[in-house]
């Protein structure tokens, strides 16, 4: 690929407490590309996309944004670069209904500057009705929604603010067969759309067929990054469980 | 990604109960609002039974309401300080501070360093001035340490009962500094009352603003053709909010100035009182400076994002963080109006006793936290209303002014005050259990 990418993350460190959670790890990502990241509990890859998202920050490394230095010291930063992230704790106020938590940092105003609570309400029925059409509980408190509504969510306030790098941390681990076929209909759908998506998942079919490239980690490390049509699912699984990349077939 | 819906409500027992259940809906009234009235009324009553009818008369009505001023202007702001996830305990000492800077401000510092005489038109609002800045710093000082140094709110508080309590008593050596100025006293309560013709003007205009936000709410929902209340049901509404305002101003009205002080006033004048004449207290301006305030904290917390993030970071502080919102400068802010809160609270408090004296304040942090919590705000936060911590107050106040009527005796006072308080947060977390709701 000639073109300048999206995102690239160079030699990026974090340590908490003299463990080092991420160790000198680049990654990168083009505009229209899924990249996978794979890995053990405990790899890092969490870690290191929260430095991309804006909730940690990296010991030393540096982050490119469309060939640029950009500096991303909180999540507000992030969001100004249009990267949204799906987290997999969902990040949501549960004591809020679903338009607060859609617009949550980013509300809608009238002139006089209040809360326009009628405008967010209606803005998350119309793009709840195209992520999920059977989602009725606008106005209940999101503690009262089943995982995958919650989850449906989160992900609409990532897609809603026009994001250009999206950041999936196990989008589909609550979810069950159908719902998870809907998020992946959804990953393609953005991807033709031009965004840039870095997908955390366990389940190494799932990244084999969502993902462009996938990057495995262990132990804090990048094992190695790899087109998926230039390997196997078990060249995969070998470079997590082992943390080495696959012989090269002579 | 969806799944069906599997919280069905848990089928009410009874057709009446449903019916009951379909009507409050329809109101779109809150039940939590509706049980802590019914508990008003329910204290109220039996009250008013004890006494031979003495608790619900105009006089004591009116009196009531002036004594619970103070902890409920305090209670509107604990409601913040809580639903973000912490607590203030200094909120009784930071009125002594506050109070001790207004009382020194009019008898001591305006007149002999500023050498503006006694009595001077500007003393007291320079003094109420001074009186706010210093709650607003000294809360958001006390923020600070809590939201950037990371100290439980919790401990630097408790720091802060001790620290303020005596900061007071250095600022004014112990003694009860007084009489304070005569346009100050009019915030106390009986002191500076409207009279029956503003009081009307007031609870007409009151009236007015409140069916003309109904309105507005349901051309608003109408624009964005969502489900609006059938029209009887806003009538009712408005009825019952109408009459509920114009009430209480008739009974503040049926107060009684006595004829003796209405002598003396028109003595003061040089005039004669003429035969007959008769005048009511009216609203007190203390009364009407906690409906300004409960009208600007809702406001606050519904309708502007720092309020939507005070309730966002109490529900869950890292979704707040990681949504951008900085819960650290928050928790400055709101520690800060927590303090504003507590200097208008001095105010009314020193008005009322038109002196400042060394123990004002004192145990206020307890009423005001009873309050809060009898409210219905949820100590695990992002969970509390503003309308629920002054009826709070109120019903605190009934029950510890009632059993003083009846003649308890004051530790069983104690107690019994004590108890309601658990046994309101044992029947808050029962209701939210079967509601299903926080």
């Amino acid at each position: 690929m000639t073109a300048t990418p999206l995102v690239e993350m160079r030699n990026i460190s974090i340590s908490f407490g003299g463990v080092q959670a991420v160790d000198d790890v680049s990654i990168d990502l083009y505009p229209g590309e899924v990249v996978g990241l794979l890995g053990h509990n405990g790899a890092g890859k969490s870690t290191l996309i929260k430095i991309l998202s804006g909730a940690y920050k990296a010991d030393s490394g540096e982050i490119l944004i469309d060939g640029k230095p950009a500096l991303i010291d909180n999540p507000r930063d992030a969001r100004a670069y249009n990267i949204e992230t799906i987290h997999q704790t969902l990040a949501l106020a549960d004591n809020l209904p679903a338009p607060a938590n859609l617009f949550l940092g980013r509300e809608l105003r009238t002139m006089f500057g209040f809360l326009d609570d009628s405008r967010m309400e209606s803005e998350t029925r119309k793009i709840m009705a195209r992520l999920n059409p059977n989602f009725k509980k606008v106005a209940d408190p999101v503690s009262a929604l089943s995982g995958g509504q919650r989850q449906s969510v989160a992900i609409a306030r990532a897609v809603y603010f026009n994001a250009r790098i999206l950041i999936m941390d196990e989008p589909t681990a609550a979810l069950g067969v159908h719902e998870t076929k809907m998020v992946a209909d959804l990953i393609m759908e953005l991807k033709a759309q031009g965004l840039g998506i870095f997908l955390i998942s366990h389940d190494t079919r799932e990244m084999m067929a969502l993902c462009d490239r996938v990057s495995v980690m262990k132990n804090g490390q990048l094992i190695g990054t790899e087109r998926v049509g230039d390997v196997t699912e078990d060249d995969i699984l070998s470079m997590i469980i082992m943390g080495k990349k696959a012989e090269q077939a002579a | 990604m969806s799944t069906p819906d599997t919280s069905a409500s848990a089928a009410p027992s009874t057709a009446r109960t449903r019916a009951r259940v379909r009507l409050t809906e329809t109101l779109e009234l809150d039940t939590r609002l509706l049980g802590m009235i019914g508990a008003f009324v329910l204290v109220a009553v039996v009250f008013n039974v004890l006494t031979d009818g003495r608790f619900l008369t105009p006089r004591n009505i009116f009196n009531l309401t002036i004594q619970t001023v103070s902890v409920a202007i305090m209670a509107t702001g604990m409601v913040f300080v809580i639903v973000t996830r912490h607590i203030d305990l200094s909120v009784g000492a930071l009125l002594a501070t506050c109070s001790a800077v207004m009382a020194m401000m009019q008898t001591a510092w305006l007149p002999q360093l500023l050498g503006l005489p006694l009595g001077h038109p500007l003393i007291p609002w320079l003094a109420i001035g001074a009186g706010i800045l210093t709650g607003a710093l000294v809360g958001a000082f006390q923020g600070y340490l809590s939201g950037y140094l990371l100290i439980p709110a919790f401990i630097v508080t408790l720091g802060g009962l001790l620290v303020w309590r005596n900061v007071a008593w250095y600022l004014t050596n112990g003694q009860t500094i007084g009489p304070l100025d005569q346009t100050f006293q009019m915030f106390g309560g009986i002191n500076g009352t409207m009279g029956e013709f503003w009081s009307w003007v007031v609870g007409i205009l009151a009236t007015l603003a409140a069916l003309a936000s109904l309105w507005a709410k349901r051309r608003d929902k109408q624009r964005h053709d969502f489900p609006v209340k059938p029209i009887w049901a806003e009538c009712a509404l408005g009825a019952i909010i109408a009459g509920a305002i114009l009430g209480f101003i008739a009974v503040l009205n049926s107060y009684q100035v006595p004829a003796a002080r209405l002598r003396r006033e028109f003595e003061a004048r040089g005039e004669v009182m003429p035969e007959g004449f008769t005048a009511g207290y009216g609203l007190p301006f203390s009364v009407l400076l906690l409906i300004m305030v409960a009208i600007v904290m809702t406001v606050v917390a519904r309708r502007t994002a720092l309020g939507r993030y005070i309730f966002a970071t109490g529900g869950n502080p890292q979704a707040a963080e990681l949504s951008g919102i900085n819960t650290r400068l928050l928790t400055v802010k709101v520690f800060a109006i927590m303090g504003v809160l507590c200097a208008i609270s001095a105010v009314v408090a020193s008005a009322r006793l038109t002196n400042h004296s060394n123990d004002i304040g004192t145990l206020d942090e307890l009423r005001v936290i009873a309050a809060a919590v009898i409210g219905g705000t949820a100590l695990a936060g992002g969970i509390g209303t503003i309308y629920g911590a002054i009826l709070g107050a109120l019903i605190m106040q009934s029950l510890q002014s009632g059993m003083a009527m009846v003649g308890v005796d004051a530790p069983l006072q104690n107690i019994v005050v004590g108890s309601v308080l658990v046994l309101a947060v044992l029947i808050d977390i029962i209701y939210r259990r079967r509601t299903g709701r926080g």
